[in-house]
Parts: C-alpha cells; structure tokens; sequence
C-alpha cells in the first residue's frame, strides 16, 4: 500500500466493497431500529455545519460568473443576458459540483478520520460485540444526512451565487435589477433544477457518505492508517463526483425536451 | 436462563460447553494465525490462555466473540454453530458473552453511564431499570462517582473497569477478556484481576483470560474470592493444589501446546514452556 495506486485485483475488490457497502446501508436504512438522534446529529453537522463554506462558495463563484461572462457578453452587447448565463452555470453544474466538493472536503474527511478512530481503537469491534451492527448505527446516519442535506446546501450555494451575481451586475455593469432577475430566472427550465437542485446533489452526496464511510471502515496501521483513510476519501469522492457529474448531465440532457 | 447471581464456587459442567472451537483455522492474509485450534469451556469454568505476542491469542477471542469467522472448523456457542446461526440466534446469543477489549475500546463520544447504558439503551430498555443496572455495575467496579465523565477524563485503570461494566451490564454468563492489565501498573492490575477473581467466585461468571502477563495469569490460578457478611476476601493458597475450575491453555504460533492446571504447567519440560514461565 506504498502508492495511491492500488493493483488492479485490489481496485476492483475495492469497488465491490463499496457497492456492497452502499447496498448494505440502503437497504438497512429502511428497517428497525431507526437511529434518530443519530441521523439528526449527522444531519446537524452536514447541514448546519457546512453552511458557512457553502454560502462562501456560492457567494464568490458568483461573483467571478458575473465579471467573467459580464466583460464577455459587452462585447456582443447582450449584457442583458449576463443573468441567464450566470443562473444557468450555477444551477446546472457549479453549484451542485463546487458544493459537493467542498463538502467531501470538510464532511468526507471528517467521516473518513471518525470513521477510521473508531477501527483502529476497536471501537466498532466493541460495538460488534455489544449487538449493535456498526452499518446500521454509523454508516446509514451518514449517509440520510448528506443525501437530504446536500439538495439543500446546493440551493443555499446557488441561490448566494445568483445574487451576488446580482450586486455586481448592478453595481459594476449598471443593468437593471430587472432585466438580471428576469434573465436569470428565464433561463432556468424545468430540468435544470430537478436536475442541478436535486437529482445530482442526492447523488453526489450519497458519493461522498459511501466513499468516506469505506475509507473509514476499512483503516488498518493505526494513526498512520486514519491519515490514510482521510486522504483517500476526499481524493476519491471528489474524483468521483467530477466522473459521476459528466454522466449525469448527460443523462439529464438526454430526458430534457 | 441468567445465572450471574448463582454460586459459582461449584463446578457445573453442562451439556454443551458454553464456548467451543472445534478445529479451527484462521488466517489473516498469507499469514496463518490459528493452526488446528480446539477449545471448550464450560459452564463455572475460567481458562487462562497464555502465548507470546502473535501467537492467536486475541484472534481467539475474536473468534468466540463471533468478530471473525474461522477459514475453517466451527465456533460453537451453547451448542449453536455460529457459522450456521441466523440473525435472531446470533442476537440472543450475544448479550450471554461479554468482552473487555485490549485498550478498553470506550466509545470516546459518549460519557461513562451512556458506554455502560449502551446495550441496554439499544434493545431499548426502559430508562429506569437502565440507571439502576448502570449504577449497580458501576458500583461493582467501585466507579460510581465517574458516572457523569468522559472517557478522555479516566485514567487508564479506570478505563478498563468502566469496560468490564460495560460488558457486564447484560449479565452475561462468560466474559471474554483481552489482556485486561496490558499497560497497567502493578496495583491496578491487582485491582482489576481481584474484580475478575470476584466475578468468577461470587457471581459465578465463566472466562476466558488471555494474557503474556504471567504474574497475572497465576494470581487467578491460586486466590479464590470468598464472601462472607457483605465483604470479601481473598484467599491465596499455597502452590499446593489447583483450583479445580481454572485452567490454562498455551498457544504458540496458533496451536495449543497445553492445556491444563497450573502445577502441571510449572512442572512442563517443554523448553518453551520453561521459557516461557521461567
């Protein structure tokens, strides 16, 4: 385990793990008991937690959307578009994307290190021994907090996104708050908020619970290894988000009239 | 079914052993950890596993505990195959077998009562008869006054006592312990191997004590606890008998090498055995 790159046998292991991981905690997410002071903590964390860094990253991806397509748009004299590129690019890719990287920097990891604490102290042996199924109480928590989470902290990033986009359009390019607010929400149909607000958040945030989660559970070689497990759940949600985003669009674009 | 308050200075030996391992092999990796290994323990009885480090010891724990399954062979609790068992066996089997970890392995993020509630609070117990087992366990192991801390704030013998109540809370019938006094020093030791002594001789608890730690390992093979008048004592004898309910078992590189009472241990010409215990 010198590099971060393992053989292929191990690799493919890896990714059955982690489907049979994500089945296991599906699947027991439906059944007795429901662990819900449980689920609220995590949900607290992932939520609440998150909001500062999700505001910020709307805020200024916003901001910069708005400068860069804004210098772009006067060029052709369609300033007045600057809305509608601003909404779309936000809703439809960055702010889903950008919110869940950020979050698989700060949850993904946290889970991962937590997680991984847990193993090497046998804490989850111990809780093996005391009856309790360590999927059940610590992995599907994780995973309901960031599924329900995430659609919300991508309409707080986006929503940050397009008026701060709308201050600088304002203040810098002098149109109307108007014509910003219309084109902006003109742009947007259907499917891009079904998809960009809830169908990739969901996904995305399953992406980085299941990952984290398995890099956590599966830490071995004490401190060391929970360094490890941390680095590896961030590098890979966040690899996956990007590979998972191409073909969602995708998908999306294709049911989209 | 529950026999924690019985008398247990009698030997019992019930049908079925309450632990067993028939032939069981186990490796981790390319490595093989336990080689053939077969173990009973039966009910009122306490069996002192001693080996070297990696010898199989822990993995034999993990083994009864159902934390591990063997490569091959079977593990046998009150007669029930875990490898055949299904979930609802497995659930009313577990609460019969407590275990105290290597270095505790308390739960950081809860406080002392919720790690001794925590199996309770599980099978959903109600909050009253769960505040007077957790404060009767605690009491057992003289911590009641650390109810309300966190495990970061214990020392390292406080943690382990708060571990055997942890284990202790559902009653069960065999105790599994992991190296119990690794890292402790002397005193402590003798504080937790005297709760062990208790455990067996007044309340009737069956073990399985792995231990390299020899001191340890015959303190429990020569004292015996007795109770008289709300007090115990505890009575050393004299290396001139066994105690007829312990018994040691000695692993090297994951086969039995030995099993029986402490005299005949003492008394083995096996050269690694002398080495082992000189």
């Amino acid at each position: 385990m010198a590099g971060m790159l393992p053989s292929p046998k191990a690799a493919v292991l890896e990714v059955q793990e982690t489907a049979l991981l994500a089945f296991r905690a599906f699947r027991r997410a439906f059944r007795k008991p429901f662990y819900v002071r449980d689920i609220l903590t995590q949900m607290d964390h992932v939520g609440v937690g998150s909001l500062t860094i999700i505001m910020l990253t709307g805020f200024f991806t916003g901001a910069v959307l708005t400068l860069q397509s804004a210098s772009e748009m006067s060029r052709f004299g369609a300033v007045g578009l600057t809305g509608t590129l601003v909404a779309v690019s936000l809703v439809r890719e960055l702010g889903p994307v950008l919110g869940a990287l950020m979050v698989a920097g700060r949850v993904g990891s946290g889970m991962a290190s937590e997680l991984g604490s847990m193993i090497v102290t046998e804490q989850v042996n111990a809780m093996r021994a005391l009856g309790t199924d360590p999927i059940k109480k610590l992995v599907v928590p994780r995973l309901l907090a960031t599924v329900s989470m995430q659609p919300l902290l991508t309409v707080v990033a986006c929503s940050m996104g397009i008026h701060r986009g709308l201050a600088d359009a304002v203040g810098i390019l002098r149109t109307s708050p108007d014509l910003y607010l219309n084109s902006a929400w003109n742009g947007l149909d259907y499917y891009d908020i079904a998809g960009g607000l809830l169908v990739k958040p969901v996904f995305f945030g399953a992406v980085v619970a299941v990952v984290s989660c398995r890099c956590g559970m599966r830490t071995e070689g004490g401190t060391r290894g929970v360094g490890r497990s941390t680095t590896q759940a961030v590098v890979v949600s966040s690899l996956l988000i990007l590979v998972s985003d191409y073909f969602l669009t995708q998908l999306i674009l294709e049911y989209s009239p | 079914m529950s026999r924690a308050e019985g008398d247990g200075s009698r030997v019992r030996v019930a049908q079925a052993p309450l632990i067993e391992l028939r032939n069981v092999t186990k490796y981790y990796g390319d490595v093989r950890v336990l080689d053939g290994v077969s173990f009973a323990l039966h009910e009122g009885q306490t069996k002192i596993v001693l080996g070297g480090s990696g010898s199989g010891k822990s993995t034999m724990l993990k083994l009864m505990m159902g934390l591990e399954t063997p490569d091959s062979g079977q593990v046998l609790i009150e007669g029930v195959d875990l490898g055949r068992a299904g979930e609802r066996q497995l659930m009313r089997l577990r609460p019969r077998i407590g275990m105290v970890f290597q270095e505790s392995a308390l739960f950081d993020s809860l406080s002392v009562f919720e790690n001794v509630a925590f199996r309770l609070s599980e099978v959903g117990t109600d909050e009253d008869t769960i505040t007077d087992r957790v404060r009767e366990v605690l009491g057992f192991v003289g911590l009641e006054d650390a109810i309300d801390k966190m495990p970061a704030e214990l020392s390292g013998g406080m943690k382990r006592r708060v571990a055997l109540a942890r284990a202790l809370v559902s009653r069960p019938a065999v105790m599994l312990y992991d190296e119990p006094t690794a890292g402790l020093d002397p005193i402590t030791s003798r504080r937790i191997n005297e709760l062990i002594i208790r455990l067996r001789d007044v309340r009737g608890v069956s073990g399985v004590f792995v231990t390299h730690r020899l001191r340890d390992a015959f303190t429990l093979a020569s004292e015996i606890a007795v109770e008289s008048g709300g007090r115990v004592r505890f009575i050393r004898e004299d290396g001139t008998f066994c105690l007829p309910h312990t018994r040691f078992v000695m692993l090297r590189d994951g086969r039995t090498i030995f099993e029986g009472p402490d005299e005949i241990l003492r008394r083995s010409d096996d050269a690694y055995i002398r080495q082992f215990i000189a």
